[in-house]
């Protein structure tokens, strides 16, 4: 269990995504089988325990030690596994940091497989024995379901991938085909065997993706045109028995999706874009905003599902029945999506809609013209494009709706990660009320160039007024031009504005911070 | 009628002898416990205190008139007798028994029960009042094992020969135990050193701890500091100074570093929990050790202590004294 817990550990403390990385394929190359296939399967959340609930844990603690320094101890470190770990009394003859060995991951996942919930605390109990803190803390997180390590799967697979010198798609496409310990795919990583099968399974494949339109112009006979939808980004992958979903970094969003997988039980890959349906746009696609609400659940409730309906607005398909069309042009795999798509669920998938325009001139002056809250822009699609994987240049461009821009006052100032952390690098920034109050209405930490960066580290050390453990609040003298994709209405700020993609646009020294934009200004551009 | 001994917001007053122990204000006559900002404090009239406390005062304040006890020796003042006794917390930190009208009380300052090649350990002293600190006063607080998290900060240091390990510790005490305790597991690279404890390093230097051979980290180019261990405050961690350093490894060698939570709000990536204060264990065994009729717990999570006492029959009272605990020094 050593070696797994102090991966958890190194995770825990390590932000950059390398250093993660590195971490995971330390452990999954030198770890002895099946325990690395068992952390594997804990790192991509394929781990599927019967739970132990959190108030049986709080029971067993409370039975062994004083229930009031249990409760002062919860207070202080706030989390229940991290409390317990730590206040965990050992036997006397033991001292409390030591992790005898004894117990293997597997062996600990073994009897958590095969407890009955009755048992469960007590064989808990038992394993936390023979463990140091960090091997409890480790063990609490399995026992309770959710490592909450900042992980994805597709990180952990891309881990796997760079440990063995393999290609992380085509661990992705293998990947259903497994379940945990994993040993075919240990197999075949170290040589012993061939890769596996991946036929029948829904794997996801890699998406297509586009550049940003730097050309003044395109010529619309080479290129179609479509919306540009502001959701995410889905891989519908069915296999006739079973259908998955997929986010843009490959990882398996089926769980937070689920009236969309249950309405697709064709075979087909398709792509598209994962909207909710917004009561106020009259059953029109929602803003991201909307979209957010159900984005990173692992379960989701029925009031979710009804108050955020979400439906696919599919453009492409890669696969029809048995049919690897990815290789046709464009035109050819759209008129076959264009069949499919009628005989799906209205409710559930409805069809991109091509744009009409006579030439280049005409197209720009339609884009210009759209204020739909879901429209980030327009797509440009060589008709005669293959679907690759990646970013190919000429083939599909993106062309975003310009920018919106406000002149905004810079508030409060933080310190980033990283290659960041010395540095003031992410700003707090408000508009004016008529009673010239300062409301904030985002947060920026980026646009800026490096030595624009150091400017304003500057700024905020010299115009501190006040210090909130690691917030500043600075004198509110610098005015920020922030450029952002839209705003919308929230909660969250007292200005009761929230910015979609805000960054800084330029720093304006010389404009007078009473200059800056008022709030009221900036609501006459939500969508 | 008041006890002659009488724990105040800014301090502990012994009435008889009309001194201060550990004031945070001015005081004409104060007996000083150790080095530490919460506890010495400038201005005072005439202080008393070990010397190497004296020289860490001296250092820090200026000079200061006072009068250099020695372990063990017995000080004379107002009808009381007092003496300083061995904390084990840094160098020169003293527990302060004081005797009078038969009746003994111990104030421990800040202690530790673990080994620290820096100072000399502490001494349990059987007692009638004991005032004790309980800065790690909860039982999520158990220090491990020195040598092991010693040996993490290696295994890190040697795992990344092009990165270098940059240990945030306290200037006084910390840093020269993390230095003086990975000399004695046989790592004598030259140290790099943040100029702000350079002064005190000399300092223990002077009253014969072995440091080995330490650097400036100023004014080095980066290179040359790739594969080396670098000590500097905690509050120069995340700060502009750390920038020049070649792709530093953030670690802290804290009591605190013990909550993930913790160690994460600071940016640290290799959390070592190395501490100069007792931990949870260590509180309630010396407590059980020195038997007293009454503890008395001055600052850090009293109210866990004291629930602890009564639930053993131990009389006790928490004190609000003020200006205690920086956080920076667990």
């Amino acid at each position: 269990m050593r070696g797994f817990s102090q991966l958890l550990d190194g995770l825990v403390y390590t932000r950059s995504r390398n250093g993660k990385l590195g971490l995971i394929a330390t452990y999954l190359r030198d770890a002895p089988d099946p325990d690395r296939g068992w952390a594997l399967a804990a790192l991509t959340g394929s781990l599927d325990l019967k739970t132990v609930k959190s108030s049986a844990i709080s029971e067993m603690i409370r039975a062994r030690t004083d229930p009031i320094l249990y409760e002062m101890s919860r207070d202080y470190v706030g989390d229940l596994a991290e409390t317990v770990a730590l206040l965990w009394p050992k036997r006397t003859d033991q001292p409390a940091e030591l992790d005898d060995g004894s117990l293997s991951l597997s062996a600990i996942i073994d009897r958590l497989h095969n407890v009955s919930r009755a048992a469960a605390p007590d064989a808990l109990a038992h394993m936390m024995d023979h463990l140091d803190s960090s091997g409890r803390f480790a063990l609490l997180k399995l026992a309770t379901g959710g490592l909450r390590v900042g992980i994805s799967a597709r990180l952990a697979k891309t881990a796997f991938a760079q440990a063995f010198d393999l290609d992380v798609d085509d661990v992705e496409q293998v990947w259903h085909a497994l379940s945990p310990p994993y040993a075919a795919l240990f197999d075949w990583a170290e040589g012993r065997a061939g890769r596996p099968d991946p036929e029948g399974t829904p794997y996801f494949r890699p998406f297509m993706l586009a550049h940003p339109l730097e050309a003044d112009s395109v010529d619309l006979t080479d290129y179609a045109a479509e919306w540009k939808w502001d959701g995410i980004r889905i891989q519908i992958v069915g296999t006739g028995r079973e259908t998955r979903l997929y986010s843009r970094a490959g990882d398996d969003i089926s769980g937070s999706f689920p009236e969309i997988a249950a309405a697709f039980t064709g075979q087909a890959v398709l792509d598209g874009e994962l909207l909710v349906k917004g009561e106020f746009q009259g059953g029109e696609a929602a803003s991201f905003n909307a979209l957010q609400q159900r984005l990173g659940r692992k379960a989701v409730t029925t009031k979710m599902m009804e108050d955020y309906p979400a439906f696919v607005r599919l453009y492409d398909m890669l696969i029809e029945g048995e049919d690897d069309i990815r290789a046709l042009p464009w035109h050819q795999r759209r008129t076959r999506l264009e069949a499919l798509a009628p005989t799906l669920d209205p409710h559930r998938f409805d069809l991109s809609q091509v744009i009409e325009a006579a030439d280049f001139a005409a197209l720009a002056n339609i884009r210009a013209g759209a204020r739909d809250a879901a429209i980030e822009g327009v797509m440009l699609k060589r008709r005669d494009s293959p679907y690759v994987a990646g970013r190919k240049a000429a083939l599909w461009y993106k062309w975003k709706r310009d920018p919106l821009t406000a002149d905004c006052v810079m508030m409060y100032a933080q310190r980033g990660h990283g290659k960041r952390s010395s540095f003031y690098s992410d700003y707090t920034f408000g508009c004016w009320t008529p009673e010239g109050e300062l409301l904030p209405v985002g947060k920026a930490y980026s646009g800026f160039t490096d030595e624009e960066l150091k400017w304003l580290d500057r700024f905020v050390r010299q115009n501190t007024v006040n210090r909130f453990g690691p917030v500043r609040e600075v004198e509110k003298t610098l005015v920020l031009e922030v450029a952002f994709d839209s705003i919308h209405d929230s909660k969250r700020h007292k200005s009761g504005l929230a910015m979609r993609f805000p960054r800084i646009a330029r720093i304006r020294k010389d404009k007078p911070a009473h200059e800056a934009d008022m709030i009221e200004g900036l609501r006459k551009l939500v969508v | 009628m008041a006890h002659w001994i009488e724990p105040q917001p800014t301090g502990i007053y012994v009435r008889p002898a009309d001194a201060w122990i550990d004031p945070s204000l001015p005081q004409e006559r104060a007996l000083v416990t150790h080095g530490h900002a919460d506890h010495a404090r400038g201005g005072h009239g005439h202080v008393w205190a070990t010397r190497e406390t004296l020289a860490i005062m001296g250092l820090r304040y200026g000079t200061a008139s006072g009068t250099a006890v020695d372990y063990g020796e017995d000080v004379r003042l107002g009808g009381v007798t007092i003496r300083y006794v061995p904390a084990g917390h840094v160098l020169g930190s003293a527990q302060i028994i004081l005797d009078h009208a038969g009746e003994r009380v111990v104030v421990t300052g800040d202690y530790k029960r673990r080994p620290d090649p820096t100072c000399l350990p502490f001494e349990p002293v059987p007692c009638d009042i004991f005032v004790t600190e309980a800065t790690f006063g909860l039982p999520v607080f158990r220090h491990p094992d020195t040598g092991s998290e010693m040996d993490r900060l290696l295994a890190a240091l040697h795992a990344n020969p092009d990165r270098c390990v940059l240990v945030g510790a306290y200037a006084l005490g910390k840093a020269q135990r993390v230095i003086a305790e990975l000399r004695g597991r046989g790592h004598h690279d030259a140290i790099y050193i943040h100029g702000a404890l350079e002064r005190m390093c000399a300092l223990y230097q002077d009253f014969g701890v072995e440091l080995g051979a330490l650097r400036p980290a100023t004014g080095v180019p980066a290179k040359e500091m790739r594969g080396h261990i670098i000590l500097s405050p905690p509050s120069a961690l995340n700060d502009r100074w750390s920038r020049r350093l070649p792709d530093p490894i953030t670690a802290m060698a804290s009591g605190w570093m013990r909550v993930r939570q913790r160690a994460r709000q600071k940016n640290v990536e290799l959390p070592l929990v190395i501490s100069d204060h007792a931990d949870w264990d260590e509180l309630t065994d010396t407590i059980r050790e020195v038997a007293p009729n009454e503890t008395w717990i001055t600052h850090g999570r009293e109210e866990a202590l004291l629930h602890w006492c009564m639930t053993h029959q131990i009389r006790a009272r928490a004190l609000a004294l003020v200006g205690r605990e920086d956080e920076d020094e667990g």
